[in-house]
This record gives structure tokens, sequence and C-alpha cells, in this order.
């Protein structure tokens, strides 16, 4: 499956409709791109002022959001899409839903950072928070890129990748508790960090979801609750 | 040799090397058929048909099925089954062979001098072809609803009552009145036209004259109805009712539909079959045909691609 195909109806409006609507999510993804770097930014700079500005932009977020939904369901009830074409308006229609919620996440992530930097703290205990959030920008950089070239083999990637996150979270978590056990006036703080990864930890699983979506755009296979053995050998990946 | 064998055996008479996707396809590499996700290299449909041409209770069984208008190619070798109780669309581009593969089933074909059709059409395991059938009674058998309505110009009980009297089902007036109500009651009509049984066919709207001539359809009791494009001269009212019409009949009828409609095709068909330029590309689940079909050009079809 080609990304050109999307320009090949006999409709040329419908032609222009499609195209526009893998924009608007492409649009909406990169604002949600944007959103998570500086969350993350706020948070491993202590930058407070950077925090509250990303959490009170969220609604732009969530106005794109609607304003796709509606273009999706005006699609189907006009043009009564199938096969490939409707896979995408049902893909797009999920994947904002995940966009949504990730910025949600880094609106969280803001307001945490903004609180975390009141106390003045030394950034430096936020390298493994740093680390991980660089890790699910890239799963979402990725899942976004293989949503825009119908890549399922790059979308497969990302899936797996999810699992290394989990990893990741759980490490940082443990290390938490083990700062909150040895000295209880962190506990506040550490709280604070452990609400953030939790955050990150969660966009890793709403990239994850997005990549599912592209596999079913581009192969017809819902492969959500599939383990990933199961799911390479069907797509006939090594 | 029964039906069923000769599903199973589904000679190959093509010189050309040419896969029937069937039962007996085992030799078939199992790996090649186990890759639902990649989707089908780019043919120009000239190879084998896509998915499944088998019903599990096939009324109607076709096979190496090629017709020629004199030398002109209009189907080249069809291989299908239509299921009891099942209703499957036949879409495609207009000039694609579909209506003339309804037509062979109840040989329609007939009528035009140079049409030539080979292979085996089976009904019930009784070839359809041959010397002994009785078209007319075949043709009850196998019913026809065309795309523009024909009632008789006759009276309403006339037009339903006219099957049943030529062939004989009703021996007294008790008996035709209750297979003309009866066939009524089951296009839906009753209700609306008990009150004016004498009123001519003609004079009814077009959805009421199409659901007229499903009612005398029914009433030599079918095994299949066909039926070309029953809904496109009718409102979208008047279609709903033949559609769940469609519905209602495919529990006693094997139903095979020919429409332009792709939601016409995707509401009320269980299997779908693909038809372009004389090929038949693709038979499968209509759920499958349309969310996530096997062949390009299908998915081009269905979609609103240049093919």
């Amino acid at each position: 499956m080609e990304a050109e195909q999307f320009g090949q109806h006999i409709s040329r409006s419908f032609n222009a409709e499609l195209e526009n609507l893998r924009n608007e999510v492409l649009r909406m993804g990169g604002m949600v791109e944007n959103h998570l770097d500086m969350a993350i930014e706020a948070i491993v700079a202590g930058d407070s002022e950077l925090g509250l500005t990303v959490a009170g932009q969220d609604h732009k977020i969530n106005q794109m959001e609607v304003a796709i939904d509606e273009e999706c369901n005006r699609i189907l009830a006009t043009r009564g899409p199938t096969a490939t074409d409707l896979r995408l308006i049902v893909a797009v229609i999920k994947a904002i839903t995940d966009l949504e919620r990730v910025g949600d996440e880094a609106q969280k992530i803001g307001y945490l950072a903004s609180h975390l930097a009141s106390n003045q703290e030394p950034s430096g205990h936020y390298r493994e928070l740093s680390e991980l959030g660089e890790h699910v920008k890239k799963m979402l950089h990725d899942a976004l890129d293989a949503f825009l070239r119908l890549d399922a083999k790059d979308a497969l990637l990302v899936v797996e990748e999810d699992k290394l996150v989990d990893d990741e979270y759980d490490m940082i978590l443990r290390q938490c508790i083990s700062m909150m056990m040895e000295d209880s006036r962190t506990i506040r703080r550490f709280m604070d960090v452990s609400w953030a990864a939790r955050a990150l930890e969660r966009i890793g699983d709403h990239a994850k979801n997005i990549s599912e979506y592209v596999i079913y755009m581009v192969h017809g296979k819902d492969i959500r609750h599939l383990e990933l053995d199961q799911v390479r050998q069907e797509m006939g990946v090594e | 040799m029964s039906n069923e064998a000769a599903i199973m055996e589904a000679p190959e008479l093509q010189s050309e090397p040419r896969r029937i996707e069937d039962a007996t396809a085992v030799q078939e590499p199992a790996a090649k058929r186990d890759e639902p996700m990649m989707m089908d290299e780019e043919q120009e449909g000239k190879g084998h048909t896509v998915g499944d041409i088998t019903a599990a209770d096939p009324v109607i069984s076709v096979r190496n099925c090629n017709v020629h208008y004199d030398d002109t190619c209009a189907l080249k070798n069809i291989n299908l089954d239509i299921g009891r109780g099942e209703v499957i669309a036949l879409i495609g581009p207009s000039g694609c062979g579909k209506s003339t593969f309804l037509r062979c089933l109840n040989r329609m074909n007939d009528t035009i001098d140079s049409a030539r059709i080979t292979g085996t059409f089976n009904l019930y395991g009784e070839d359809i072809y041959a010397a002994e059938t009785d078209v007319v009674l075949l043709r009850a058998r196998v019913g026809m609803v065309f795309q523009k309505p024909n009632p008789f110009p006759k009276s309403i009980y006339e037009n339903v009552a006219y099957g049943p009297r030529i062939h004989g089902l009703a021996t007294s007036r008790a008996e035709m009145d209750d297979i003309v109500y009866g066939s009524l009651e089951r296009a839906g009509l009753l209700d609306e036209l008990k009150s004016r049984m004498d009123d001519r066919g003609t004079s009814l709207s077009g959805g009421q004259q199409q659901r007229l001539c499903i009612a005398r359809t029914i009433a030599v009791n079918p095994e299949v109805i066909l039926m070309d494009e029953p809904c496109s001269s009718l409102d979208p009212i008047a279609t709903a009712k033949i559609e769940d019409l469609i519905d209602e009949l495919s529990r006693n009828y094997a139903i095979a539909i020919i429409t332009h409609s792709m939601h016409q095709a995707a509401r009320v068909s269980r299997r779908t079959a693909y038809f372009h330029l004389g090929r038949l590309i693709e038979v499968d689940a209509t759920d499958k045909i349309f969310t996530n079909p096997g062949h390009r050009l299908t998915e081009d079809y269905v979609t609103g691609r240049f093919g």
C-alpha cells in the first residue's frame, strides 16, 4: 500500500479531502510532539514557566481533535469510503484520540514540572526522566512518520519498542521508591517524579497504539492484544 | 457425477495452467496461502480468482464458464457457486460480464443467436444446459427480476396468478387465491394492494411494480432468484423496501443480485463477486471485499479509483 493511493480516486475532490485529512493529522501530531518536547524540557531543566506554558496550550490540541473528528464524520457520511479509504478514516479517528491523550499527558508533565521547579531541586535527579522522555519522543515521532509513509514494518518496530519503555519506567519507579525510603522528606518530590515517569510511559503506550493503527491501515489486520511473535509471523517479518 | 463430486474435481479444461481456488488446491504450497496480510501483486486480472468460489451448500454451481458473442469474449473461465440461503452480489464496471453471467444461469442468453456458451452449469447437480431441460420450467426454478419493473398489462391479481397457472400449481380458485395473496404478502405488498386487486399492474408506483414483479417471481416457488439491478430505477424508500425484502427472501431462496451501488452490495449480500473485463477477479465475504479486498483491481473498483 502506497501513500499515493489516496490521490488516485476518480473523484478529485475526494482525493483532496483525504489528502487534507492526512495533513491535518500530521499537523496535530507535530503540535503534540512540540508540546511533549517543551514539557520534557521544562521538567528536566526545572523551568516552571515553560511547564505552565505547555499546560496552558493543551486546548489547541483538543480543538484540532474535534475538528478532525468532524471532518472524518463528514467524509463517512458523504463518501461512504470502502477498503483502504475506510481503514484510513477509522485509523485517523482512533489515532487522533491517542494524540489528544498524549497532549493531556504533556499537560500533566507541564504542571508537574512547574511544581517540581518550585521545590528548587537540582536538575541532576531527572536524568533518567530525560532519557525516558527522549525515548518516548522518538517512539511518537516514528509512529507519526510510519503513519505518513504507511510503513507497517517501521510501525511494528515502534510497537516492539514499548516493552523497553515499560522497563525504563519500572527502573525509575524503583529508584524513586528507594530515594523516598532513604529520606522521607523527599517523598513529595519523588511522588511527582514518578507521576511524570508514569505520564511518559503512557505516551509510549499511545505511540504504540498509533503504530497499531498504521498496521491496520496497511494490512487490514487488527493486531491489538496479539502476541508480538504472532504479529511478526502474520506480517511475514523476521 | 454428483454435484459435490463436480465441485471437488473442478476439471481444468484450459491448456494454460490456471488455478481454481477450491478444496483441490491443496497442492498449493501452504506458505503462499498463509499470507493474508500481504497484498496480492498487481495482476491485470489474468490469473486465478482470488478468494473462495465455493459455497457450503451450493444450489447453482458453475465451472469453466466461457461466453462469446461472435468473436468477442464476454466471460473467460468463470467458476462460481451460489449457496442455499445466500445473497451473492455481482459487482463490476459496465461491460464486465456480470449480466451475461447472470443470464447464463436461466438460459436467457439462448435468445441471443451470436452467444456461444461453454462450461458446466448445475442446478442442484442437474445440468441446466442439458438437451432435455425444459427452459420454461428452468426459468420458474431460477426466477429473474429486471432493472425496469415489467408487470404484465393485466390486473394485479393476474400478474401474480399467471405463472402458477401455466405451471399448473393451483387446482382451484381457492388455491390460486392462497398463492397470489401469499406471494403478495411475502413481497410486502398485500396490505397496500388488497383492496386494488383488479387495478392494472402498470398503474402502480415504480417501487410497487418492482415488488409486484418479485411477487410474480416467488409465486412459482423458485429455488434461485436472479436480480439485475432491481433498484436502479427506484427512489431510496422503495429501494429500502426491496432490500428488506431481499433480506427476508434470502431465508428461503438463493439470490444473486447485480448492483452498481457499492453500498447496496455491502448492505444486502453475504458474499460478493467482482467481475472485470470478463473475468471473475475475486469472490469473498462481503465484509472482506469492502474492508480489505485481496486483489488490487477489486480495491480500485470499490474505492472508486482509476482501474
